[in-house]
């Protein structure tokens, strides 16, 4: 058990600092472009160029610009941004507060939902409520999050004038702007964790010592929520916290299409102004959440599954 | 077991093979779900492959800003679904648009199944050292959130057809090696990997004429969801504005385009989302209507 936990947490280290080095790689150096004319536009002079280069120590060698940016990295610089002509961190944290506002929201209603709807069509496999809770499923997760926000605002904000069409929080937090951007991220996502947990509840419901619950004379209720839901929900909690790793696609689209002052539409604004540092801060720190999340996840599975705990 | 699959062995011939298929596709009859999938990406290919015929007018040419579904254009020519900002006609930029989608998406996951497969190929027969490597590249890749990474790709490499084939390449050929090499693990110690074997065949041989053949039948079921994915991931590039470089259609990129006036002129963004929805819908149910069949027999 021990020796696991190290090794995941081990696994977790390299995969950050591999990436961070392919981020280098592709952000940082001539491999894919000259970051001096990225950052300063075509139409800058070769001496202009070369002053920047130098003044942001570009002339250096690369392993020893890895190393100071890494180190900076490690120890909470982050950079400037050039486009907030600010320290990237104040940029970034309430940007991430707000995003982790959203997600907290989109899966406080998504779980529910999905785990509800999984183990009611994992029930009775087959059944018309299975097939018909499954075929909503593939129609909602067919809908790309971007035209499900169109096709939500039409309805709400122009149709029925219930909601605004906006989430920039202009004057203030207000709840009712995070309900379509939580309403858009829900439908997407909830199909694949209703999927994964009517999978598992299938499974569950063949086995011999739910059959031999049925057949001792137990009340069909007090079998699936005493005996078959215990083992069932194991596997649909990674799934669930894999699902993280998508939420952070999504608020990308999510938070452009409804200007929400998120952390994705930061990483695209970052990305479309060439603003080099943000972005890279803001790739680190997804890729932070999204491997911590699933070493989080292997963790408590095995935490979960006694088979795998005593093995 | 070996005899019998002898004598169920089908004459030999690309006749034979090209009639196995069909018949299978027949075997979809069984699924209204997966009837109802093809129809719609059979739907769309029509389209897409008679486009010149279907769309009325020239996609990128501005004839009558801001019509409304069912106008009549005064040059001639109804404005079936109106027109968009800069009076290009909407279906026309749909229909076309849908060319554009279906001529990519599918290189785009013909060629992460290369890499993938051959990655997996490696990675499950081969094992030790190779599989080792291959596995932890891929476990890499997988950890970063998919748009991130599309983001990032694009962002350096630049946004173009050629740049996203390679960005879902990059992106998609992981998950792919994983499913291969979980069936090549499973393959690799039937009987007749070891006949050929004994035949002295070459690895290269088996990998690719014994194992890959057997493994068809899952891979099949992903590639459908895998293109649907695709589709998804293309027009999520095209609405973020790093898809194809405009004018030409595309339909992420539509939205992208007339978002602003969705409030006063819905039909602009609204016609393109249930395109790519639609289509995206007919690959999801076809890939569950087969799976269906498949787990039947």
């Amino acid at each position: 058990m021990v020796l696991l936990l190290l090794k995941r947490i081990g696994f977790m280290i390299f995969t950050m600092i591999i990436v961070s080095m392919i981020l280098f790689m592709l952000l940082e150096t001539g491999l894919t472009g000259d970051p001096a004319t990225r950052v300063l536009g075509n139409f800058a002079s070769d001496e202009q160029k070369e002053l920047w280069r130098d003044q942001h120590g570009y002339n250096q060698m690369v392993v020893v610009r890895y190393a100071k940016w890494l180190g900076n990295f490690a120890t909470g610089d982050l950079g400037t941004s050039i486009r907030y002509k600010g320290p990237v961190k104040e940029v970034l944290l309430p940007r991430l507060w707000n995003t982790a506002i959203l997600g907290f929201w989109t899966f406080a209603i998504m779980i529910p939902l999905s785990l509800t709807l999984g183990v009611l069509s994992g029930m009775k496999e087959g059944s018309l409520l299975d097939r018909g809770i499954s075929v909503f499923g593939i129609l909602t997760t067919s809908v790309p999050e971007f035209a499900s926000a169109v096709f939500f605002s039409a309805l709400f904000v122009f149709g029925l004038k219930w909601l605004p069409g906006t989430s920039s929080m202009a004057s203030g937090f207000e709840f009712k702007q995070l309900i379509l951007p939580a309403m858009v991220l829900v439908v997407y996502d909830f199909g694949y964790v209703a999927r994964m947990t009517r999978a598992s509840m299938a499974e569950v419901m063949t086995s011999q010592y739910i059959r031999s619950a049925v057949l001792k004379g137990l009340p069909y209720r007090q079998v699936i929520i005493r005996h078959a839901l215990r083992n069932a929900l194991i596997a649909p909690f990674t799934v669930i916290m894999l699902q993280i790793n998508w939420l952070l696609s999504g608020v990308i689209v999510v938070e452009f299409f409804f200007a929400y002052k998120g952390f994705g539409a930061l990483l695209l604004e970052a990305s479309l102004n060439n603003d080099i540092a943000l972005l890279e801060a803001c790739a680190m720190v997804a890729v932070v959440v999204a491997v911590s999340s699933q070493t989080l996840a292997d963790i408590g599975y095995t935490f979960l599954n006694p088979r795998i705990r005593f093995s | 077991m070996t005899t019998k699959s002898i004598t169920e062995m089908p004459s030999v011939g690309y006749g034979a093979t090209l009639w196995r298929i069909i018949k299978s596709f027949g075997l979809l009859r069984e699924s209204w779900v997966g009837m109802i999938g093809a129809f719609l990406v059979l739907f769309w290919v029509f389209i897409a492959v008679f486009a010149p015929l279907i769309a009325q007018f020239d996609p990128n040419a501005a004839i009558q800003p801001f019509a409304k579904p069912g106008t009549v254009g005064a040059s001639g020519g109804t404005f079936w679904l109106g027109t968009d900002h800069m009076g290009r006609d909407i279906l026309s930029r749909i229909v076309w648009g849908s060319r554009t989608v279906l001529f990519y998406a599918p290189i785009a996951t013909v060629s992460a199944y290369t890499v993938g497969i051959l990655m997996g190929l490696m990675a499950g027969y081969r094992g030790g050292l190779v599989d080792d490597i291959l596995s932890r590249i891929s476990d890499i890749i997988l950890s970063f959130p998919v748009l991130v990474l599309y983001i990032i790709v694009i962002a350096t490499i630049g946004a173009s057809g050629f740049n996203i084939v390679i960005a879902i390449t990059f992106a998609s050929s992981p998950g792919i090696m994983r499913i291969v090499r979980g069936l090549v693990l499973d393959l690799r110690n039937r009987d007749y990997v070891a006949a050929a074997q004994t035949r002295g065949e070459s690895d290269w041989r088996i990998m690719l004429f014994e194992i890959l053949p057997n493994a068809r039948g899952p891979l099949i079921v992903d590639a459908c969801l895998r293109l649907g994915y695709v589709i998804i991931t293309i027009g999520v590039l095209g609405f973020l504005g790093l898809g194809l470089p405009p004018p030409d259609p595309d339909w992420g990129g539509m939205v992208n385009e007339t978002r602003q006036m969705a409030m006063v002129f819905p039909h602009m963004t609204m016609f393109p989302c249930i395109a790519i929805s639609s289509l995206i819908l007919g690959f999801n149910l076809l890939a569950d209507g087969l799976r269906e069949i498949s787990l039947r027999d």
